[in-house]
């Protein structure tokens, strides 16, 4: 255990220090070797523009190596190699987007998907917004929002430990260990094993999802509700509007801004589920998804990365129009 | 507008369904881990019959405790009399008991039992027994009582203390941390001085690198895994080492952070105002020292939000570490771990609580103690996802 604390200790000293000995490094050389220097008459020959000129490129360069390295290559890479076999070396034109489009599994994952994508942004979204508006209204808001936003702190796995407990299913003539079967039975119910039920099953892992995001939509949308004047809710209130026509007519239009970014913030996130569904299910039972897939082709008989470039290739393009909007928002908001 | 009132003056049925509905929320919400959390610090035989929220109340047990056997009596006033104690006094009380299992309340304690051979059993509620005879035993194994017995709510550590040693848990501690700390440090650098570039510097380029780094945001982490696990291996078969090491995680980790840093400490560097770094310059100081000098301390906060949002998504990875990480003893993460213990422990839930809660704190101590900077950061980058 020591040895392995200083090899830790050891490794992150290395890690770290080799990052910032390239910008000191960098600094020094630059100072160094294009430093002002003196001129056969003795003037001083400034070199401090080609400095200015040199200086953002290094400040840049680390940053923009690995945004190549990692994200800007491997989309063409992943492009390229959808369109080659299972060892990544034979061209089969569009062979893997045939398999795609006929493999009943991915099928089902796309379908699972689209419904992880109706489900948990709407829910997360929807009860955000509720708790965000009645924790302003008591005095101990602060304190359930604290509650409500912990499990964002969970990882996903860690959150599929704590609801597989939830969801655990014993026979109907012994105690129930889990809260929602002893809850079932509490009411006279029969016990189920929840994760295995098809297609309902979906649901009880889109509640994992839903449970941690919430906190997130909350926080957000608290913000936004917050930067909504209190001289418009008065008028209204004053004008007769009761609490719920306030909030529908007057907070909701306000942050419609916000909650689409909270929205499509979430809609990212549910298409790249997949610790949940590894660690719940593994795709059993009809709950496949396309990111759990994809990491299984990766792997599955030595590994398909034609297969598995494709099915990353639906997550891609799913996003797409995310990403033209944020690009689209940016911009505008620069020149505003 | 309400938080000037009073509470207690002002309970309309309005506001009780408010406050209620908001109680039944944060109640589901906690419960499930709360579940987790007492489970792990209970009884693991407990544990495994009865559920969490009857941990606080003493259960009923159904056992059995074997007597001594012949030669341990001693002569006591004509008789032979055999004691002993089933177990530790004070850890349960007997309620009944029986040498038949099925009629397990047929003696209280402390009522004597009499055996077939005429001899006078007497089991107490702290577990100790009487056994008088007038003549010796010949019983060579002990004899079997059955007993129902009240067991108070026992809480240990025994769970925690079996997973970070026998499980490997404790070692998967270290590892998490020895990717943790360097993939949130090394991204955070490199950012800090892209971001100035961004925010301070003229060069050409600059829009359009900046709107390509907006674009790689949101590009899925699935895209990248493939074609870098191909470059992971080739390098280390070129190398004649295995493709798998910390280096190679902490570089993923930045490069899948990156744009959001970028993002978020550009967005933050170019509301510093204009003044100070333009007077800095004409005092003759470069970028470099502004940068280190002015704007990195200026800077914190969106440092200290974008360290938190890094430290808490890479602690809490699951994919890049089962794609670049081995599964040996001295690579695997807690959340590989855990999905492992999942499969393979998937019934003991004495182990998963336990190291699903050493898994969790200490992201939770991070979230606690430095929640406003991690919503500060949350606010700042809701672009991203994930």
């Amino acid at each position: 255990m020591i040895a392995q604390l200083l090899d830790a200790v050891f490794a992150v000293f290395f890690g770290v220090g080799a990052c910032f000995l390239y910008f000191i490094g960098s600094h020094f050389v630059l100072e160094r070797f294009f430093a002002d220097s003196k001129g056969a008459n003795g003037e001083v020959i400034s070199r401090e523009s080609l400095r200015n000129l040199l200086r953002p490129w290094i400040f840049l360069l680390p940053a923009v190596f690995m945004l190549f390295i990692y994200l800007v290559y491997p989309v063409f890479e992943t492009l390229r190699l959808s369109f080659h076999d299972f060892t990544g070396e034979r061209f089969v034109g569009f062979r893997n987007y045939h398999w795609a489009v006929q493999d009943p599994e991915l099928l089902q994952a796309i379908g699972n998907n689209a419904m992880w994508l109706v489900v948990v942004p709407t829910l997360s979204v929807f009860f955000g917004l509720l708790v965000a508006v009645l924790a302003d209204r008591v005095w101990w808001g602060g304190f359930a929002k604290s509650m409500i936003f912990m499990p964002m702190a969970i990882s996903f796995v860690g959150a599929s430990v704590i609801w597989k407990f939830v969801y655990d299913f014993r026979g109907a003539d012994s105690e129930q260990i889990g809260s929602l079967n002893a809850l079932v039975m509490f009411f006279g119910g029969e016990p189920e094993a929840w994760i295995t039920i098809p297609f309902w099953n979906n649901f009880f892992l889109m509640i994992i999802l839903i449970w941690i995001q919430t906190g997130f939509a909350m926080v957000i949308l608290s913000a936004a509700l917050r930067g909504v004047p209190e001289e418009t809710l008065e008028a209204a209130r004053i004008d007769g509007a009761n609490e719920i026509q306030v909030f529908l007519k007057i907070m909701v239009p306000q942050i419609m801004g916000t909650i689409l970014v909270v929205w499509t913030t979430i809609t990212i996130i549910v298409l790249k589920i997949f610790d949940i569904v590894l660690a719940m299910t593994n795709g059993q039972w009809g709950t496949e998804v396309l990111a759990n897939m994809m990491f299984d082709w990766m792997f599955r008989g030595g590994g398909d990365s034609g297969r598995g470039s494709t099915i990353a290739l639906f997550i891609m393009i799913a996003v797409v129009p995310v990403m033209i909007w944020n690009i689209r928002r940016f911009r505008s908001e620069e020149e505003s | 507008m309400m938080s000037h009132r009073i509470p207690l003056l002002n309970l309309s049925v309005g506001r009780l369904l408010v406050h209620l509905s908001l109680l039944m929320l944060v109640m589901v919400w906690v419960l499930p881990s709360m579940g987790l959390l007492i489970s792990s610090f209970r009884d693991k035989d407990q544990l495994a019959i009865t559920g969490w929220w009857t941990a606080f109340t003493t259960t009923s047990q159904n056992a059995f405790g074997r007597t001594g056997v012949a030669g341990e009596e001693v002569l006591q006033d004509g008789r032979y009399v055999l004691t002993g104690s089933f177990f530790e006094a004070g850890s349960k009380t007997i309620q009944s008991y029986n040498t038949n299992f099925r009629k397990l309340d047929a003696y209280r304690s402390g009522e004597p039992m009499t055996m077939k051979d005429g001899s006078l059993f007497t089991l107490h509620a702290d577990g100790s027994y009487v056994w008088k005879s007038e003549k010796p035993f010949k019983h060579k194994r002990g004899k079997r009582i059955f007993y129902v017995a009240k067991v108070p709510p026992t809480f240990s550590l025994d769970n925690y203390l079996e997973v970070l040693s026998a499980e490997g848990i404790g070692q998967s501690f270290v590892n998490t941390f020895v990717v943790t700390i360097p993939a949130t440090i090394i991204p955070i650098t490199i950012a800090a001085f892209a971001a100035y570039a961004f925010a301070w510097m003229r060069f050409p380029g600059r829009q359009f690198l900046f709107v390509v780094v907006v674009g790689l945001l949101v590009v899925p982490l699935q895209m990248s895994l493939i074609p870098l696990l191909r470059m992971y291996n080739d390098i280390g078969a070129f190398f004649g080492v295995s493709g798998k090491s910390y280096p190679g995680i902490w570089l993923a980790h930045t490069g899948f952070g990156l744009p959001l840093a970028i993002y978020l400490l550009r967005n933050y560097m170019g509301t510093l105002p204009k003044e100070i770094i333009e007077s800095a310059r004409i005092d003759g100081a470069n970028h470099f020292q502004i940068f280190t000098r002015l704007v990195v301390p200026l800077s914190v906060p969106a440092l200290a939000s974008f360290t938190i949002l890094q430290f808490l998504w890479v602690w809490n990875d699951l994919l890049v570490a089962l794609v670049f990480l081995g599964k040996s003893d001295d690579q695997i993460v807690l959340t590989s771990k855990m999905r492992e213990l999942l499969g393979s422990r998937g019934d003991n839930w004495e182990i998963l609580t336990s190291s699903a809660f050493i898994s969790i704190v200490v992201p939770l101590i991070v979230f606690f103690a430095l929640q406003r900077y991690f919503v500060r950061g949350l606010v700042a980058g809701s672009v991203k996802g994930g």
